[in-house]
Formats: structure tokens, sequence, C-alpha cells
């Protein structure tokens, strides 16, 4: 009912703002001075690094062990030291990894950074007691310690198996141990009165608006701008049409939405590449998905550039495998499904599925018929399933939707596709690609390739990758996986995601943007690292 | 003839005017009537407090009947990367998977001891979401009480006077029409029209960006939303004014007056409205829900920060102590408005007996 009204009211209110969008006056100065306010669609608060803010260590509230050093988003970023003196050191198998920490950092109260507060962190969010959102991405830490070396003082994390990718899991937010004092992290202090490291800290914090302010003894130096503010703007709507008129420096809006600000004197539209993909996972125990020349088929029979070109308004590109041309020398270009719909209906036909009586394929008593479960809320994510299974319907297979969330699909996750999302951690190619790709293993999530469907020889180039230190070997190995994953593909992966923000002009020197994850917002695109602009 | 009507007329206005009750009656009805009203009170509260209890616990069950799991809103994007195990252990953590009767009493056990609890959406205490948020929600829907009850005066007086007229016509379709817009529609063209296109006022929020916050600030932003919420709850404020003054100008009183040849002004004030504004103070405070959810949905398109966006955030992701504590406290507005109106309605009319 509520849904139904809010898209009514969406729509009455996209009609108005478009026809209104030509007749606005010219945008006023906003902000004078080293001040930025920008409009965000996302709640203010929570700012406790226990829940999972600043998880891959963007925040200008905090810092993280390890931090994002983008050139771009042509590619993935690297991680430099930030509350570590240097680079994380790991023992031969990868399943130790040593920390020097900086020395001489304190926090927003004054009180002294050291390795009590990231041991402290660390086990926080490892606590069940904190019911932590974000404590599977860190199941591998087995222990935190800290030791005081000659030197300085060094944080030693033991993992319960060897994972070369640990460091892109020290970007994780540091708080101070004094704050962390157990108990669920969503009653935390730290959610509306964080305390951090990072170069601004909180000045203010209302239901509408958070200010954060130059923190002038910040290790790596004061920010040059001096104050950050965003207010928060649930409606699109409402966002084009203050930042048109002038309020804000910035926000984020939908690629469509984006896009009415490219003809806009005085604005202009920042994207940024992301791994955050979108794909159909098959069912298991349906007949016709069991079959791989079948899964094979259904991925040469859709349109992805199609799906880009409509669904994401052209901000995004199309993908066959969960690694995207971020990864570098580890994305193999030729990993591609060509479309070609004649290909998938003769593999179908070789497969022995031929039209039924109604046109959707049969073989024996199977129909080549299954259920796409998509989640209703997510405007981007029903387009594609609709998209998706007008391309099946193209080669005989009847795909039904099915708008479900996600406690209603689990249950039947063995019997639904699934229009899922991923890559909420892009920084670690093993974490885009493993559980998503990788045969279920005991403790794993269900919806970790809820198809289930691998092969031994990926499974083998998955592990042995996530244990490999030397990049070259890493990536012949990933490479590997995308060979085998062609020849068996086990989802039908669709597109990764462009995140669009109209962005005022100014005269600052900003950093670049980079990869982003899935979660996004004023935090990210070309405010992700606000305190090193300069001008 | 004429002359006997009007002597009769004078005769009795007289006497009702004039008749100085003896000091002894006039007390004696004082207290008759401070007893009706402390019985009224009470009576009220005695239905109030078991349908506030009775309504809180239809919560409770209602929101574990709930096809929601509050995992999922709790999760959010994160819902597929745990695993059943890990969210049993949240359950548990968060007390989501203890039955409704346990939630309520841990829940009505707190609140009678002073503590609202924590809000698991916002992350902070119940109390001070509703610190922040609550005073803004009752300026907002105070000034568009204000804006609604000047405007329907004025139209309905105007319209009233004039029966028949372009003007009458044209005030009767006005408020049609805006009976008939949703508030959000209205909401979105005032902010094109007033914020966009002229510029005069934000668009949005009740602060300043930037700068600080002083009252003329606060009423710079109060102007647009105040005056949709205003005109969305005008309608039939307007129509049943409209028809109290039709009414009252009909009265002998009235008819009366002006056969005596007392000034229009004189007369409207005088006699046409006291009769006409007495049931508007019972149908105020008998549409008060129809107000709060007015200003439910100007504070979404205006961005207000109000309590109206606590309640939907609160509601999807089954935020129990603060949906609870919203959910009672308007009910226990609503009655208190009917309460306060029926008390301002024997404040007025001295006629008005209470049924015991």
């Amino acid at each position: 009912m509520l849904s139904r009204f809010s898209r009514r009211a969406c729509l009455a209110g996209a009609l108005l703002t478009l026809s209104l969008m030509g007749c606005t006056a010219q945008p006023l100065p906003a902000t004078s001075g080293s001040e930025i306010v920008l409009a965000d669609a996302y709640e203010l608060g929570g700012y406790n690094p226990v829940s999972g803010y600043g998880e891959l260590g963007v925040s200008p509230l905090y810092d993280g062990l390890m931090r994002l050093d983008s050139a771009g988003d042509e590619a993935l970023p690297a991680f430099a030291p930030a509350l570590a003196m240097e680079a994380p050191i790991p023992n031969a198998d990868s399943s130790v990894w040593s920390v020097p920490l900086r020395q001489g950092v304190t926090f927003h109260d004054g009180t002294p950074f050291d390795g009590a507060d990231v041991v402290a962190t660390y086990n926080a969010v490892l606590d069940p007691g904190s019911a932590s959102e974000i404590a599977s991405a860190f199941a591998m830490i087995a222990e935190v310690s800290s030791s005081r070396t000659a030197t300085g003082e060094t944080v030693t994390f033991t993992l319960a198996y060897p994972y070369a990718d640990f460091p892109s899991r020290l970007l994780l937010a540091i708080a101070p141990s004094e704050r962390l004092t157990g108990g669920p992290a969503a009653e935390s202090s730290l959610n509306r009165e964080p305390v951090g490291t990072g170069p601004y800290r909180l000045s203010e914090l209302t239901a509408d608006r958070a200010v954060f302010t130059a923190n002038p003894h910040y290790w790596a130096g004061p920010p040059q701008v001096s104050k950050v503010t965003t207010v928060y703007l649930p409606d699109d709507n409402s966002r084009v049409q203050r930042v048109a008129a002038g309020e804000f420096d910035g926000t984020i809006l939908p690629p469509a939405l984006a896009r009415t600000f490219t003809s806009k004197p005085g604005f202009g539209i920042e994207s940024a590449h992301s791994a955050d993909w979108r794909g159909v996972s098959l069912p298991a125990d349906v007949a016709f998905t069991r079959d791989p020349q079948v899964r094979l088929a259904l991925n040469h029979a859709v349109d992805r550039q199609a799906m880009v070109d409509t669904v994401l308004a052209g901000y995004g590109e199309v993908a066959h495998t969960p690694v995207s041309a971020v990864y570098g020398d580890a994305f193999d270009p030729a990993a591609v499904f060509p479309y070609d719909v004649d290909k998938a209906r003769s593999l179908l036909a070789g497969a022995g599925w031929s039209p039924g009586p109604d046109g959707v394929l049969v073989k024996g008593t199977d129909r080549a018929a299954f259920t796409v479960a998509f989640r209703p809320t997510d405007s981007v994510r029903r387009d594609l399933a609709t998209a998706f299974a007008a391309d099946m319907l193209r080669v005989g297979v009847e795909v039904t939707l099915a708008g479900l969330d996600f406690d209603k699909i689990e249950p039947r996750v063995r019997d639904l596709g699934i229009l899922l999302g991923g890559g909420d951690k892009p920084f670690s190619l093993d974490t885009q690609v493993y559980a998503a790709l990788h045969s279920p293993l005991p403790g794993t999530a269900l919806w970790d390739n809820p198809g289930q469907f691998s092969t031994p020889a990926r499974d083998a180039a998955l592990d042995q990758a996530r244990r490999t230190l030397d990049p070259e070997r890493r990536t012949s190995l990933y490479r590997q996986v995308q060979a085998d994953y062609l020849t068996d593909p086990s989802y039908v992966f669709l597109v990764f995601l462009e995140h669009t923000y109209a962005v005022r002009d100014s005269t600052w020197q900003r950093a670049p943007v980079t990869i982003e994850p899935h979660s996004h917002g004023v935090n990210w695109g070309p405010w992700w690292n606000v305190a090193s602009w300069t001008r | 003839m004429e002359r006997g009507l009007l002597d009769t007329l004078t005769t009795v206005q007289t006497a009702h005017g004039s008749q100085t009750p003896s000091p002894d009656l006039a007390t004696a009805r004082r207290r008759r009537r401070a007893r009706e009203v402390r019985g009224l009170i009470g009576r009220r509260i005695a239905v109030a407090l078991p349908l506030l209890v009775l309504i809180s616990m239809g919560l409770f069950v209602l929101a574990q009947a709930s096809p929601f799991d509050p995992l999922v809103g709790y999760l959010g994007d994160r819902y597929p990367l745990t695993t059943p195990e890990q969210r049993q252990s949240m359950r548990e953590v968060l007390r989501l998977d203890q039955p409704w009767w346990a939630g309520w009493l841990a829940w009505a056990s707190d609140l009678v001891s002073g503590d609202l609890g924590h809000s698991r959406s916002y992350a902070m205490p119940v109390s001070a979401v509703l610190a922040e948020r609550l005073p803004a929600t009752l300026l907002l829907s105070a000034a568009g009480l204000a804006v609604a009850l000047l405007l329907s005066l004025l139209g309905a007086l105007i319209a009233a006077l004039n029966p028949g007229s372009v003007l009458d016509r044209a005030t009767h379709a006005l408020a049609t029409f805006l009976q008939a817009v949703p508030p959000f529609v209205l909401a979105l063209a005032a902010v094109t029209v007033g914020a966009i296109t002229l510029g005069w006022f934000p668009a949005g929020g009740a602060t300043p960006v930037v700068g600080p916050t002083t009252a003329l600030t606060t009423v710079h932003h109060l102007i647009l939303p105040a005056l949709v919420l205003g005109l969305s709850q005008m309608p039939w404020l307007l129509l049943s004014l409209h028809a109290e003054i039709t009414t009252a100008l009909a009265s002998d009183p009235v008819r009366a007056a002006l056969a005596r040849g007392l000034p229009w002004p004189g007369v409207v004030v005088g006699h046409v409205l006291p009769p006409a504004l007495a049931p508007l103070v019972t149908l105020v405070g008998v549409r008060l829900p129809e107000l709060i959810v007015g200003a439910a949905l100007v504070e979404e398109v205006f961005a207000w920060p109000g309590v109206a966006a606590a309640m939907v955030t609160s509601a999807r992701t089954l935020d129990m102590p603060l949906l609870a504590i919203l959910t009672v406290a308007s009910t226990a507005t609503v009655l208190l408005g009917s309460l306060l109106s029926d008390l301002g309605y024997l404040a007025l009319d001295p006629r008005v007996r209470i049924d015991d």
C-alpha cells in the first residue's frame, strides 16, 4: 500500500521536476570559503565501526590500519598505511599478519591511540554479543593481540586459515577501546558520538544534519576543506530540486535523474565504477538448470548491453563473471559469453530440449521453466529481472518473476533463481569471487552460490589463490577460474553498476574517485577523500 | 405587529442578558460544573488507560504476526552475507526471538519506570529521538491548524455572506478541488512554485543548510509546509463552517439583530460567529487524526525532521520501542484532543450538559 503510494508520489514528483527543470534560477553560491555542503540519501548517524561504518576505511571520522590509495576508478586502489606504520607483514603461509603501529596519534577526545584500541575494535566486531552486521567478513581471524617492541607497538592477527587478501580486512575503522564497552553495537554511544582519529570530528548531529569539522591535530596534517555539512534528504526529487536551486555542492542520484544535470551550467556529473554486480543465480533443484549445457545457453541468450543501456541509463558495464576490468591482469577480457540467440537455441537443442505445445522447451516430463526472485524494494533488480525474463522467453524458457524479501527467499533457496547483488568488499578479489563461485562449504551463508554449482578444478584454483602471496601466481589462478567458468557457468551475471553523483563546479582540486563497493552515498563519490582536497 | 415582535425580542434579550443570578446560585452552578468536568476527565482516563494498554499489546501481537523479519531491516543488504546461525545469535542479543507478551512486558515495565528503551533503527535512545523530532512536528501541526482555521474562517464568511455569488461558488470549487488533491501533490506543487520558480522559500528542511538557526529562519522554513498542511486540512473546516454560518445567518437572533438595524460587522462578530464556531471546536478535536496523517505526508516531502519519518522507519524495521511509543502517543493525542474539545464546548456553551 505504502510502496504503491510512494511510487506514485515519486512518479508525480519526477514529472513535475522534469517539466520544471528548465525554469530554475541560476545556481547561487551556497557556501563561501572552505566549506562544502552535501545532500545524502541515507540516514545520518550510526557512526559505529562495529556496525560496519567505515568498514572499508572510507570515513571522515575514522582511520583504519590501512587506507585506500586511489589513482582513479579504472583500477583497484592500492592500500597505504594509515594507523599502521608500514604495510602488514605476513608469515610464510599468510596465516599470521603483523602490523607495526603508527606512534603519536591521538583520538578526537585527546586519548592516545595504541594497540589496545585495534584489538578492542576487532574483538568487538567478532564478539557475538555485539550482533555486528559485518562479523562474517572477519570470520578468518582467530586471535588479535598487541605487543610492545623496541621501536614501538605491533598488532598481530592470527588467522584460522591462510588468507593472502588479509590486508583488505585492515581497512576497518578503529575506535577507542574505552568506548567499546560490550553489548549490542546498535546501542553503542559511538553511533551518535563517534570518536576516531580521522581528519574530521563530528561537531553537530541532528535528525537531518551532520556537521564534520576539520581535526586540527590530524596526524597527516589538517584538511583544507574545513567543514563538511551533510543534510539527509531521502527523496530523490527533492535532492534534484534543492541541488539545482543551489543549496548544495553535490549529491548522489540515480542515473536517470543525474542526467538532468548534464546541461545545467555550473554543475557536472561524476560517475564511479564499482564491482557491484547484479546477476541471476540458477536454482539447484530444477532439472532444467542442473544441466551445464543449459546454463551455458542461458548465458548466451541475455542481451547484457541492452540492460546497461536501458535499465542503467548507460551507467554501468556488462558482467559475464564477477571479475570486472578493474581487477587488472586478473581479469580475462576473453571471459565473455557473446550475445548469440542462435547459439543459445542450438545449445539447448543439443542438450535435448525441444519446443513443447505452448512454445516452452520440454525434455521428457521436465519443462524449461523456473522462478526468479528479486527484492521488491530495489527497482534496478526488478527491472533487470524483467529484462532477463524477456530474454529467456525469446529462446523458449519460461521465467516467472516473484518479488520476495530475503527472509522469504531463504527457505526456498534451492528452488528459486535469485537476482543477486554482490561486490560489497571489492578491494579483495578473493572476497569478490570466492564465496560466489566456490561450491558451498560448511558454515557459509546460503546465499553464497545458492545454485551450488561449481567444478573441482574451479574450487581448487580458488582455494589455492587465497593461500598464494605471489601476485603473478594469483593472477594466473584467477584466470584459470574464469576459463573454467566459461565452460560451466553457475550463474548468469548481467551488469556492474556505476554510481552517479551531481557535483557543483568549484575551484577545489579533487582527489580521483575510487572503485566503489555496493554501499555508497556522499561518503563515496567525489567526496570519499575530501580531506586530501587542495586549492 | 412589527413593534410588538421587536418589543418581545428586546424583552427576551434583556431578560436573558440582565438576569443576574444570586451569588449562591452562581456558586452552586459553578460547583456542579466543576464536578461534571472532573467526572468527565475521570471517566475519559478510566477508558483511555486500558485502551492504550490494549492498543500497545495489539501492536506487539501484530508485529509478531507480521510477515516482516526485523533482521531484514537491521541487516539490510548484509542479510545474505550472514548464516542462519549468525542470525539466530543476533536475534538472541537483540531480543527479537521472544514471544510478543515477553517483549510487551519488558517494554511496558521499562516504560512505567520511565525508560522508553533504545531505538534500533536510529541507534539512539527513544527519548532522544522524541526530544529531537517532537518539537518540529508540534510546531508544524500547530501552524498548519492555525492556517487552516484562518483560511476556512475567511473563506466561509465570504461565501456565506454572499450566497450564490461568484465568490461563493469559487470558494466551494476551491474547497472541493483541495479536498481531491492528495497532500503530497500539493506539497510538490508548492515546492515547485514557492521554492524553485519564485525562489522565495527554502524547498525543505527546518533549518538553514549553512549559518545559524534563528526564529526568523525557522519561520522562513515553516511557511511552505504549514501553508500546504493548512490548505490540505482547510476544505472540511471550510465546508462545515459555511454550513454553520449559513444556519446562523438564517436564525432568529440574527434576523432580529439585522431588523433592528445593527451594523453587519457587529452582527457577524456578536451573533453569527459564536454559535457557528462552537461546533468547530468539537470538529477540530475529532479530526485530529487527520491532521496527524496530513502532517506525516507533508513532513515526508519537505524533509521536515519530525516524528512522521521516525514512525515510517520504525514500522518498516519493526523497531518496537520507538514504534510502540509513537503509536501510544498518537492514540493518546487523539483521545486528549477529543477530551479537550468536549471541555472547550462545555466552557463555550453553558447549555451543554454532560450525560452521566
